[in-house]
């Protein structure tokens, strides 16, 4: 039978790792209820919906360590658990690294968070036929805002109520829980024989800070009616302005390489460049894991630290990477409180809410100082190597000619490095918008090679 | 040899007159059809990391995803609990994309085996003793560590799987499938006074440990510490449309971008596709002939059955440059009429099935990769990449790669650093001038996401030639 997640059964399932032989142990629980609904043409596509839980050991035996987590939870279940986890901390190697926090650090003012805001009861009570209506309302705002929209791929609101629990042998024990709600909407632009699709959706943890159907499917529609009408442009090296959007993609290059794991892997051009002018003296950019209702926000890390602000660069300078306990103990340097971790696995690092604070110059203006340049409000996969900084991307977006938008451009590639980019930063947008755990303005780059024809 | 209707039943409180009641509480509401996912899976992973094991890890899910159909509507929920009350609830909730309650029994339902035996596997990765499995990584770091005494760091971690899964469906069917996973993957870090590179490498497939040989460990060493090396010496990229030549394998990832995920049958009927309404036209030269193939014995996009229980098959996509067919699932293929190809597929018992590739490969040509290189005057050789991504609707795919080298008056010279590559679907393939005699299937690596869902897949290719594609360097 599988039994109900409470603090008391991780802190019991803790003392068995003891029992068993463990120096400490680590024990973390989620339990959620998610729900999702896809409305197509303005029917309903598919429902999903399911309550779930799980359970995560982390047990360390002598500087060994091993993770093992299960979704079963019945008495022979975590007993196999601890089992297994121990059996396999004996066999691992021993590392000096991989310990608990400290007792002195970890959270204490965990239990009085309700500033924080993470939880809003109407998420929670959002009745089925509200959030169909929502998805479909997004749908239909975009479908009948101009002739060219043509087809959709749909639209999709779903919502999720989770708790977290950690209970750790260096003594912290704590939970919070947390709603999320996203709508989406991708409509599908035709003209001739070219069709384009605009996705567009907001996520966030408050029902009245989300954005109404109707705002989020017209500016999809928008996005997919832009494109209309792209083409290849020559090969050349331009400034590049990035619409917010595109900032928020770059920006999660930046935390690649600020992130402890990549530091100490020495698997980061900013290894070793702390306190050095790494930017443009335009740029701050900070973690913060305790802004009021924001998506990234937490009361504790998911080793039981407090979550906190930390500026990372702040007007170019490097101030400080993110770290975890284990990542801050292999530099020497003390956790940030950026832990965290599925069920499976060793906590690694990740970010609170992530942004790039604005600038006051607004996105118009920025794209009337450029003569002739690329507006990149799209990229596309993979081509970012943070041990060398080696950026290379598919983008799309529109030709700047003389401080106008001339026309749409797709199929090409925008390419430099990172670290030069982050250095080639002249102007910062006044646009910035909390859609996600990261965030960021337009920005203006005065130099990449765009390639295509 | 594991038989999983016996696996279910015996560990789990759970008959098979349970699983035919429960049919029929799915489709109590109206629904016309349903199933059942139940999924059974141990994963285990560790890693090397500075010479020593890091972590060690077993993570075991399990439940059950109902599913239910009405029309174009999909109904789904699951439970982590594999008993009677967790999935009736689950059965009930799926039960309600339909709107006509009826009085309906249990639906009766057959066992049926599987008829293909692609991968049977005697020694279990995650079954054999960790010791085994700690030297092997031990042995891959150290072979790495020899190939070049500028080789500073080694990750080198192996992965596996092992799945049971059982499917029961409201036409009768009841099929399960033992499915065994496994991958190694070795990453080098160089550094040449202060001139850091990196390389990785890798391979897998449904294989028992026995798969992981003290040759094979050594390829995957030597290779990634090779690409790393090879790195140090790279100059930048050159920008611009030109000559593409890409290697034999892995970058068969150009298919799975370029003209694989166009083909998924979902967004075809939906006509959310570059590739909408192309059967029977041209899409790429003659010379290119694609198919999917689930049925490649141990490959790591392979399965006896697909996760509706469908037997997987091969599936021609591309014939001589015309377009032949998309890939199915049970719902695209009752919505279109068109026969099941065995493509539908899931994460796991949490996500809904949909069309997705297995193994998709060109068929190898004529030419020998000798003469291609030597009929391009300047151009890039492109041999490893990363990954990929495209855009369905209006085709245009990218990719990335990790190693190339310039090709200049039909000789290949100066390694160059890595390099997006972009192209347009429904057009790319039409520039293909050249296609070798040397086609490989990739190492068994690739993983594909897809609305939020990841499946093991494979790919593979012969040495090709495009006469154009856009190359995204800064020189």
């Amino acid at each position: 039978m599988n039994q109900p997640l409470s603090l008391d059964l991780l802190a019991e399932i803790a003392k068995m790792a003891v029992s068993h032989g463990a120096t400490d142990a680590e024990v973390v629980g989620l339990v959620a209820s998610e729900f999702s609904v896809e409305v197509r043409l303005g029917e309903i596509e598919k429902v999903r919906e399911a309550n779930t839980q799980g359970i995560g050991l982390r047990v360390l035996h002598a500087g060994r360590q091993a993770s093992c987590s299960t979704s079963e939870t019945s008495r022979d279940a975590l007993e196999t658990l601890v089992t297994t986890a121990v059996e396999m901390a004996r066999l691992t190697s021993v590392d000096e690294a991989a310990l608990l926090p400290s007792g002195e650090d970890l959270a204490t003012d965990h239990t009085a968070i309700d500033w924080l805001a993470t939880v809003d009861p109407q998420i929670e009570a959002l009745p089925t036929p509200t959030k169909i209506e929502m998805a479909r309302l997004a749908e239909q705002a975009a479908r009948e805002s101009d002739p060219r929209i043509v087809n959709s791929e749909g639209a999709s609101c779903s919502t999720i109520n989770s708790q977290t629990l950690l209970v750790t042998t260096a003594g912290f024990a704590g939970s919070y829980e947390g709603t999320t709600i996203s709508l989406v909407t991708a409509p599908i632009a035709r003209d001739g024989d070219q069709m384009q699709v605009g996705y567009w959706g907001d996520r966030r943890r408050r029902l009245s800070d989300l954005d109404t159907p109707v705002a989020i499917g017209n500016e999809a529609a928008r996005r997919a009616l832009r494109k209309l009408g792209a083409r290849q442009v020559s090969t050349q090296s331009v400034p590049i302005v990035f619409e917010a959007s595109a900032t928020e993609d770059l920006l999660e290059s930046i935390f690649e390489v600020v992130s402890g794991s990549a530091i100490f892997r020495r698997a980061s051009f900013l290894v070793g460049r702390l306190g050095e002018m790494v930017a443009s003296p335009l740029l701050t950019i900070i973690d913060d894991g305790r802004l009021p209702g924001a998506l990234g926000t937490r009361p504790f890390d998911a080793e039981g630290l407090p979550t906190r602000r930390t500026t990372v660069i702040e007007e170019g300078r490097l101030c400080s990477y993110l770290l975890n306990t284990y990542t801050a103990r292999k530099l020497r340097l003390a956790s940030t409180g950026n832990a965290v971790r599925g069920l499976t696995g060793a906590p690694a690092v990740g970010t609170g809410n992530f942004y790039l604070q604005p600038g006051t110059t607004p996105p118009a203006e920025i794209i009337r100082s450029v003569r002739n340049g690329f507006y990149v409000t799209e990229m596309i996969g993979f081509g970012f190597n943070p041990v060398t900084g080696d950026y290379s991307r598919g983008a799309s977006g529109w030709w700047i000619s003389e401080g106008q938008l001339a026309f749409p451009v797709e199929e090409v590639t925008i390419a430099g490095n990172l670290s030069e980019m982050l250095r080639g930063v002249e102007v910062v947008g006044n646009d910035l918008h909390f859609r996600g755990r990261i965030a960021a303005p337009t920005i203006k780059v005065d130099r990449m090679m765009v390639s295509g024809n | 040899m594991v038989d999983p209707v016996n696996f279910f039943t015996t560990r789990f409180p759970l008959t098979l007159g349970h699983i035919e009641e429960l049919l029929g509480i799915a489709l109590a509401q109206g629904g016309d059809y349903a199933d059942l996912y139940f999924e059974y899976n141990v994963v285990n992973n560790l890693s090397l990391e500075e010479q020593i094991i890091k972590s060690a890890g077993r993570s075991t899910t399990q439940g059950v995803g109902v599913r239910v159909i009405a029309g174009e509507r999909t109904g789904y929920a699951y439970c982590d609990a594999i008993e009677r009350e967790a999935i009736r609830k689950a059965a009930a909730t799926a039960a309600h994309i339909a709107a006509q309650p009826r009085e309906i029994g249990p639906v009766a339902i057959e066992q049926k085996k599987v008829e293909s035996d692609l991968y049977r596997v005697e020694q279990v990765v995650g079954q054999q003793p960790l010791e085994d499995r700690i030297g092997l990584l031990h042995q891959l770091d150290a072979t790495a560590r020899r190939y070049d005494p500028r080789i500073r760091e080694v990750q080198a971690s192996l992965t596996d799987e092992y799945k049971i899964v059982l499917i029961a469906n409201s036409h009768g069917m009841l099929i399960g499938d033992v499915q065994p996973l496994a991958r190694m993957r070795a990453m080098c870090i160089a550094d040449d006074d202060g001139n850091l590179q990196s390389g990785v490498s890798g391979g897998g497939g449904r294989y028992g440990l026995d798969f992981f040989n003290p040759e094979r460990i050594r390829g995957y060493a030597d290779e990634a510490a090779r690409q790393a090396i090879v790195q140090l010496e790279a100059r930048e990229a050159p920008a611009g449309s030109m000559e593409v030549v890409l290697g034999p394998g892995w970058p068969g990832i150009l298919l799975h971008e370029a003209v694989g995920h166009g083909l998924e049958a979902d967004f075809n009927r939906k006509g959310t596709s570059a590739f909408s309404g192309l059967i029977g036209q041209r899409v790429a030269s003659d010379l290119c002939t694609v198919v999917d193939e689930g049925t490649i014995p141990n490959r790591r996009g392979s399965l006896n059955i697909d996760d509706e229980g469908h037997r997987t098959t091969r599936t021609v996509l591309i014939e001589k440059g015309i377009l032949r067919g998309y890939l199915q699932d049970q719902l695209s293929s009752r919505l279109t009429g068109a026969a099941p190809t065995g493509n539908g597929r899931r994460e796991s018992y949490r996500h809904i099935p949909m069309p997705r590739m297995t193994n998709t490969y060109m068929l190898g040509g004529e030419s020998s990769p000798e003469e291609i290189i030597r009929s391009v005057r300047r151009g890039l050789y492109a041999v490893q990449f990363g990954g990929g991504q495209v855009d369905i609707t209006n085709g245009k795919f990218v990719f990335s790669a990790s190693e190339a080298y310039l090709i200049e008056d039909g000789r290949i010279t100066a390694p160059v650093k890595g390099a997006t590559l972009i192209g347009s679907g429904p057009q790319s393939l039409t520039r293909v001038t050249a296609v070798g005699n040397d086609l490989s299937l990739d190492e068994g690596v690739g993983t594909c996401g897809k609305d939020g869902q990841s499946v093991p897949v494979g790919v593979g290719m012969p040495t090709i030639k495009l006469a154009e594609m856009t190359v995204g360097g800064t020189q």
